[in-house]
């Protein structure tokens, strides 16, 4: 059974100026899929995001997404796919001038008819979802590292988005947070059957969550592997793919 | 042949082609030289081997590892063996790990350019500054357009916290500075007209300067180290939150969202703080002129009255209008081309306020000049 493609990635060259991070890298994102993009720190995971998530063009080819293709759409569409789109950034990215409802509430002002009192409604509901309720009226400056962290993915999923990006989910996270996070990404997975993209590094949440992946390698400027990171485990197509799986070569 | 190198290390011949570094003691925060012992005994004698003992040595830090590493990359350079197999092994360690590359930096830095490249490269820098600010301004333009059409995103609640912060918040320091600037000029006109028995002109001297031109000044450099800083570093601390980047991605203006509320505080605020600034000048030099000079203060006022003219007034609320521009425009540019760390945070303030004095520095000569033809 072939799937629907989410996302596209078509002869893509990362970088900054003459910087070559990645070079003519051609990959497929399903939809349903928890997409993990792995590899060394550097090697352009984060910038893979940007590109992604139009935040930087590509030095060359294009990224497909739902069928749109992001470098040649006209401005219109592009916003059509950002609506559907939600990103949660490594540090929350929330507006700090805003309380977290009024963070979430800012894309459904943007982009929704609901009333004031219906938008109020269902930051609450975001916020509850993701473990938050009664934070209504705080600032992020009052809140911690891994609640902002979740704030942010409320304020991702405020327009019920077909696509979640996530940059390094874990980072700074405790084990026991990180793993809350894990198993609130695979739920959002499971209930609405959200396309997730996750960037990161962390061994157990690619096993944990994965289900498809690409890993990049910096030296050689391409993709060196792609598929479910079991699979990948078991059948590791080169040494560094292994040993990146296998924390260096341990059992 | 023996060489005392530093307390603690010492360099031996030993048979014709091998050299025995003897390493002893502590070797602690020791400033140990390149190791020119080593250097020369390699280029005068055929050396293949060198080799370390280090029996006798107790404690030791990096001074110690930084000296063998720099041996070890003279061997190389050199082709001679070195030997460190009875260095202590977490030493060996270090030294394995300090010559283990993980990856060369692949930015390549290229050869330096020559004169002429770098004017060029310089010229073509300028021009891509010019662009992206000209593109900026008629972003803001297009972007008071779509206020006026009432299809902007800005928030009611961004522009009036940004007014309460440039208005009333700034009242007082404004009214300090402007008293004391219609204190000094009062003075300095004093000592002057004094000569000539005419210090009664003091009072016109006060209120024409004030009114025309030093009111708006004042406030305009006062805002822009007190405002014009603070959205830079704001909006700089945004783009290093990845607030900016989530803004972009969620579709909504950079414009709209921060620069709009942030303009329209100013060009409210800072017309009516100079209308202020221009009052408490000329009370600053009746002060001067009814306390200091013995002026009756009816008599100060009458002068400074008569030389109260709409039109100085008028060009002093205009240069406040230009200033309130340039003020947040450069505030906001600054902080929204901040890179993503705290270091062009501070970078962008600095930015923010010194290209705000002088563009407004700039556009008072255009003005003076403009009202000198036009006669006002
Ligand atoms: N704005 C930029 N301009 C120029 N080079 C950049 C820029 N941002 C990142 N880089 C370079 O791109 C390379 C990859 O950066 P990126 O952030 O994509 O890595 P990453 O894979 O996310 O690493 P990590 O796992 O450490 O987050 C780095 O070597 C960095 O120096
Ligand atoms: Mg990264």
């Amino acid at each position: 059974m072939s799937k629907e493609i989410a996302i596209e990635a078509k002869n893509l060259t990362v970088g900054y100026g003459d910087y070559v991070l990645l070079k003519n890298a051609d990959y497929q994102v399903n939809k349903g899929d928890i997409f993990i993009i792995m590899g060394g720190s550097g090697c352009g995971k984060s910038s893979m995001l940007r590109v992604l998530t139009g935040l930087i063009q590509p030095l060359k080819g294009t990224v497909i997404i739902n069928g749109t293709d992001i470098m040649k759409a006209p401005e219109n569409e592009v916003q059509k796919i950002r609506e559907k789109t939600g990103i949660l950034y490594q540090g929350g990215a929330l507006f700090s001038s805003m309380t977290l409802a009024e963070n979430i509430m800012l894309p459904l002002q943007q982009y929704s008819d609901y009333s004031p009192a219906t938008m109020r409604e269902l930051a609450h509901l975001k916020l509850a979802l993701v473990g938050l309720k009664g934070f209504d009226d705080f600032y992020p400056s009052e809140i911690s590292g891994g609640m902002k962290k979740r704030a942010g993915l409320a304020r991702a999923l405020a327009l019920d988005p077909d696509i979640v990006y996530f940059d390094e989910p874990s980072a700074g996270l405790d084990p026991i947070s990180s793993r809350n996070l894990d198993d609130l990404i695979v739920e959002l997975n499971r209930s609405l059957g959200t396309t997730i993209v996750v960037v990161t590094h962390e061994l157990s949440s690619i096993f944990a969550i994965g289900n498809n992946s690409i890993f990049l390698d910096a030296q050689s400027k391409s993709i060196l592997a792609h598929g479910n990171p079991h699979e990948l485990l078991k059948n590791p197509p080169n040494e560094e793919v292994y040993k990146f799986l296998t924390r260096g070569g341990e059992k | 042949m023996q060489t005392k190198m530093q307390n603690g290390i010492d360099i031996e011949k030993d048979g014709k082609n091998r050299l025995k570094i003897v390493i002893s003691g502590n070797i602690l925060h020791q400033n140990i030289e390149t190791p020119l012992g080593v250097l020369q005994t390699l280029s005068e004698a055929d050396i293949k081997e060198v080799y370390f003992t280090a029996n006798g040595l107790k404690d030791w830090d990096s001074s110690l590892v930084l000296w063998v590493y720099d041996t070890q990359k003279l061997c190389r350079e050199k082709k001679v063996e070195c030997n460190l197999k009875s260095l202590p092994q977490n030493l060996q360690d270090l030294i394995a790990l300090a010559f283990a590359v993980d990856r060369k930096p692949s930015r390549s830095d290229g050869a330096p350019l020559s004169a002429v490249e770098n004017i060029g490269k310089t010229a073509l820098d300028l021009k891509q500054k010019i662009t992206n600010a000209l593109e900026f301004i008629s972003a803001v333009f297009s972007g008071i357009g779509r206020c006026l059409s009432f299809s902007s995103i800005m928030r009611k609640t961004d522009f009036f916290a940004a007014l309460e912060d440039c208005g009333p918040k700034a009242i007082g320091i404004v009214c300090l500075i402007s008293f004391l600037i219609g204190l000094i000029l009062a003075f300095v006109g004093a000592v002057q007209l004094q000569t000539f028995g005419a210090q009664i002109y003091v009072a016109s001297l006060v209120t024409i300067g004030m009114c025309r031109i030093m009111g708006a000044i004042m406030v305009g450099v006062i805002m822009s180290g007190r405002t014009g800083s603070s959205y830079a570093a704001t909006i700089g601390t945004m783009q290093v939150n990845e607030e900016l980047d989530a803004l972009q991605t969620m579709g909504l203006s950079r414009i709209d969202f921060l620069v709009l509320p942030r303009l329209f505080a100013l060009l409210i605020a800072l017309p009516i703080l100079t209308m202020i600034a221009d009052f408490l000048g000329m009370l600053g030099g009746a002060f001067v002129g009814v306390f200091l000079m013995d002026i009756p203060h009816q008599e100060y006022w009458k002068y400074a009255f008569n030389s109260f003219h709409l039109n100085n007034f008028l060009v002093g609320v205009f240069h406040s209008f230009c200033f309130a521009f340039i003020i947040s425009l450069c505030g906001c540019y600054s902080g929204l081309k901040c890179g993503k760390n705290a270091d062009s945070v501070g970078k962008a303030t600095t930015q923010a306020v010194v290209s705000a004095i002088v563009w407004m520095i700039v556009v008072t000569g255009i003005i003076t000049v403009i009202c000198q033809e036009l006669g006002i």
